[in-house]
């Protein structure tokens, strides 16, 4: 493989893993604070993803560049309507109760969102590019990419790690996120509200699944299924990182990315496998993930 | 002279017994197990099928229905997968005891199928699967294809390539990493080695299947450049793949040939440039150049458009093709059976090596060896044309399906493998968008 190839792979691996990493914060978030592991979150995906098309294609013949905030508009519904129905409806019943049924609700959750998304939107392929179309296409050694794909989508990803890692460690709402996880009963002790806490997570989680969903819209084709594909492959990047891991999950979605494109350019046949060829030899190692650690919770 | 009255009343019970025996009842309705796709990606099949299915079968009721009795339809969802589906088409056949059973959609799905069919002696129409191996590898009495196989399909898109754009050097694939995706692959490749063995393949890429996200195999072709690309993936796939290469200048770089994009062309719509090469698994096209002004094909597209707001793609036609192959072999049983209603055993032997026509594309034949259909195969090439928002098929070549399906009895590739470059001389009559 020559440098122009490498320079190709590595920019498809950065615009992928932005993607990846987008989805799998929010499965990492939930777990690192709830201890849940949210099947659901690939429907949460989804449901953005559905509900981003359709404001997209309700706002775009008034002008174009409304589809960015109705792109936005949409994660933050999803995150706020389903994410909070499923917390506080769902999982909150449960709490105290054996983690393997908060396991079963979220999958009986993703069930009926799975069904109710062929019910709301049907079975035939939608596809909203408006957002794609209205940025130009850029070109790399003579290849042309949409700077949507290489540019918006990793600075977005960016600008998510960084604003995470900046309300959990110097605002207030963080601090006390942080400090349930730390020790519910403590925290409980000195008058922070844990449900509370747990309900805010939640719906942060499920819009950055919804937000993953909403600016994958332009650039993909809505079908029937797409929620289980995405469960699983960001099942296998949080897993990897270790569940709760933030900057993990950025680590390992990049490592996920460049290897899977490099994977494409050399031995196609393997596509397939790396995320969960990774995943295994990672966890064959270590066991809580690459940046996961016995008995500690972080977030 | 008891004794004589009691000879009489016996005899006329038995000739009572063997009468009904000859001459079944005729029923009440006549029960079809249908399997289809109403969950997954493969919906984007089995929902417009199942709409086709609704509609044929009242419409056949309304004429009287098939010998005089109504059709009853049962529907399976194929896309509960394995064990469901092995479990929901015996409880169909067992306790809804359905007269005739359609499966399946998926290759997979008639490969499971197809023996517990051959198990229950249910007459079984393959209505839409392509495994060529299916019937090759065993002959069976109760089950039959009533459409062609991935073989003449993929031949056929294959030959209007070599015909149309004969000077290509190289050719790369994406196909969807599954049964379908690997099989075609596997016919195209076998044929073109035969008929143009200088070709050079310079990638074969196999996404997963729904994968949300072609950048990096675009990126690859991009810098390969190949002169043709090939991809026989369908649905929601094909659909992303097609709109991320059109984004970045693939499609307008290499020839692009949609092995069975005729069922995604309303969908692209706009995004889908003029030249692609598109296939439709059989004649399907609802501008059929040879049926377009017939006015109950007509009639049928535009009462589809009106039910579910789409035209009609091929797999609503295969539906077609499976009522119109049960109302035929029943019609034919019924005849033989001096106008009684046929045992089911009398059904299937009246199936064997019969033609029928549902008047939406050319004839098709059982062939009896086999119960393979030989089903004529349209493949042309994208254009735009005034009153349509999106693309239609321009030079539309029917390929006789007698000629591109391999012999009863020899297996696809064996006699792929055998194709002369000559071959692709055959004369092939060539059809107008308009």
């Amino acid at each position: 493989m020559n440098s122009t190839l490498a320079i190709l792979a590595i920019l498809d691996g950065i615009s992928y893993a932005a993607l990846v990493f987008l989805v799998s914060v929010g499965l990492s978030l939930i777990f690192g604070v709830l201890r849940v592991v949210n099947v659901a979150h690939g429907s949460l995906y989804a449901f953005g993803a559905y509900l981003a098309a359709t404001f997209s294609l309700a706002v775009a013949p008034i002008s174009p560049w409304l589809t960015y905030p109705a792109l936005l508009a949409a994660s933050i519904v999803i995150g706020v309507v389903c994410g909070g129905f499923i917390e506080r409806f769902l999982l909150r019943p449960l709490s105290g109760q054996e983690d393997v049924l908060q396991l079963l609700i979220t999958f009986a959750a993703f069930m009926i969102m799975d069904n109710l998304q062929r019910l709301i939107w049907g079975v035939q392929p939608i596809f909203a590019a408006e957002p794609l179309r209205l940025l130009p296409n850029i070109a790399v050694f003579g290849v042309s990419y949409t700077s949507y794909q290489v540019i918006l989508l990793p600075g977005v990803a960016l600008a998510t790690l960084f604003g995470l890692r900046y309300f959990l460690r110097r605002t207030l709402s963080g601090a006390v996120i942080l400090a349930v996880t730390e020790d519910r009963e403590a925290s409980t002790a000195i008058g922070i509200d844990a449900k509370r806490v747990y309900f805010v997570t939640f719906v942060i989680g499920a819009s950055l699944a919804a937000l993953g969903g909403a600016l994958a819209s332009p650039t993909t084709s809505l079908v029937p299924g797409m929620g289980a594909d995405m469960i699983v492959l960001s099942f296998a990047v949080a897993a990897t990182a270790g569940l709760g891991q933030i900057e993990g999950t950025a680590l390992t979605a990049l490592m996920i990315g460049l290897t899977r494109a490099f994977v494409i350019y050399l031995q196609p046949e393997f596509e397939v496998l790396v995320p969960y060829l990774l995943m295994v030899l990672v966890l064959l190692v270590r066991p809580f993930g690459l940046f996961g650690a016995v008995q500690v919770r972080k977030i | 002279m008891q004794f004589l009255k009691t000879a009489v009343a016996a005899g006329l019970v038995v000739a009572a017994f063997t009468g009904t025996s000859l001459a079944q009842t005729k029923p009440s309705e006549l029960k079809i197990g249908i399997t289809t796709f109403l969950s997954g990606p493969a919906s984007v099949f089995g929902v417009p099928a199942k709409a086709a299915a609704e509609m044929i079968a009242e419409d056949l009721n309304k004429k009287g229905g098939i010998g005089g009795v109504p059709v009853k339809l049962s529907f399976i969802d194929e896309g509960a997968g394995g064990e469901a589906l092995v479990s929901n088409y015996r409880r169909v056949v067992q306790d809804e005891k359905v007269d005739a059973t359609f499966a399946s959609i998926s290759s997979g799905s008639c490969t499971q199928l197809v023996p517990i069919a051959e198990d229950l002696k249910v007459m079984n129409f393959m209505w839409d699967c392509g495994a060529a191996s299916i019937l090759e590898t065993k002959k069976y009495r109760y089950n039959f294809r009533t459409q062609a196989n991935g073989t003449p399909e993929m031949l056929a898109v294959l030959l209007y390539l070599l015909k149309t754009k004969p000077d290509f050097k190289t050719i790369a694939v994406v196909n969807q990493d599954y049964a379908w995706g690997r099989e075609s692959w596997e016919i195209f490749s076998t044929a073109l080695k035969a008929m143009k063995p200088d070709v050079q393949v310079v990638a074969e890429l196999f996404p997963k299947f729904g994968a949300p996200d072609y950048s990096t195999e675009v990126s690859r072709l991009l810098a390969l450049r190949p002169d043709v690309v090939l991809t026989t993936s369908w649905g929601g796939d094909l659909d992303t793949l097609v709109r991320q290469a059109g984004q970045r200048g693939l499609l307008q770089q290499s020839t692009f040939v949609l092995g069975i994009g005729e069922s995604s062309i309303q969908r692209l719509g706009k995004d889908l440039p003029e030249g692609l090469i598109v296939g439709a698994r059989g004649d399907h096209w609802f501008l059929h150049p040879e049926k377009k002004n017939d006015a109950a094909f007509k009639a049928f597209n535009e009462a589809f458009k009106a039910k579910t707001g789409a035209w009609p793609i091929y797999p609503v036609y295969h539906m077609a093709q499976a009522f119109k192959a049960l109302q035929t072999a029943y019609d034919k049983a019924i005849k033989s059976n001096g106008g009684n209603w046929p045992t089911r055993e009398q059904v299937v032997d009246a199936t064997v090596g019969i033609e029928f026509a549902t008047g939406f594309g050319r004839p098709i034949t059982l062939r009896p060896e086999d119960n393979q259909g030989l089903e004529a195969q349209l493949v042309g090439v994208t254009k735009s044309v005034p009153g349509y928002d999106f693309k239609l098929l321009d030079n539309m070549m029917i390929f006789d399906p007698k000629v591109i399906t391999n012999p009863a009895g020899v297996r696809s590739v064996e006699w792929l493998k055998t194709l002369k470059p000559d071959f692709v001389k055959m004369d092939v009559p060539t059809f107008k968008a308009q």
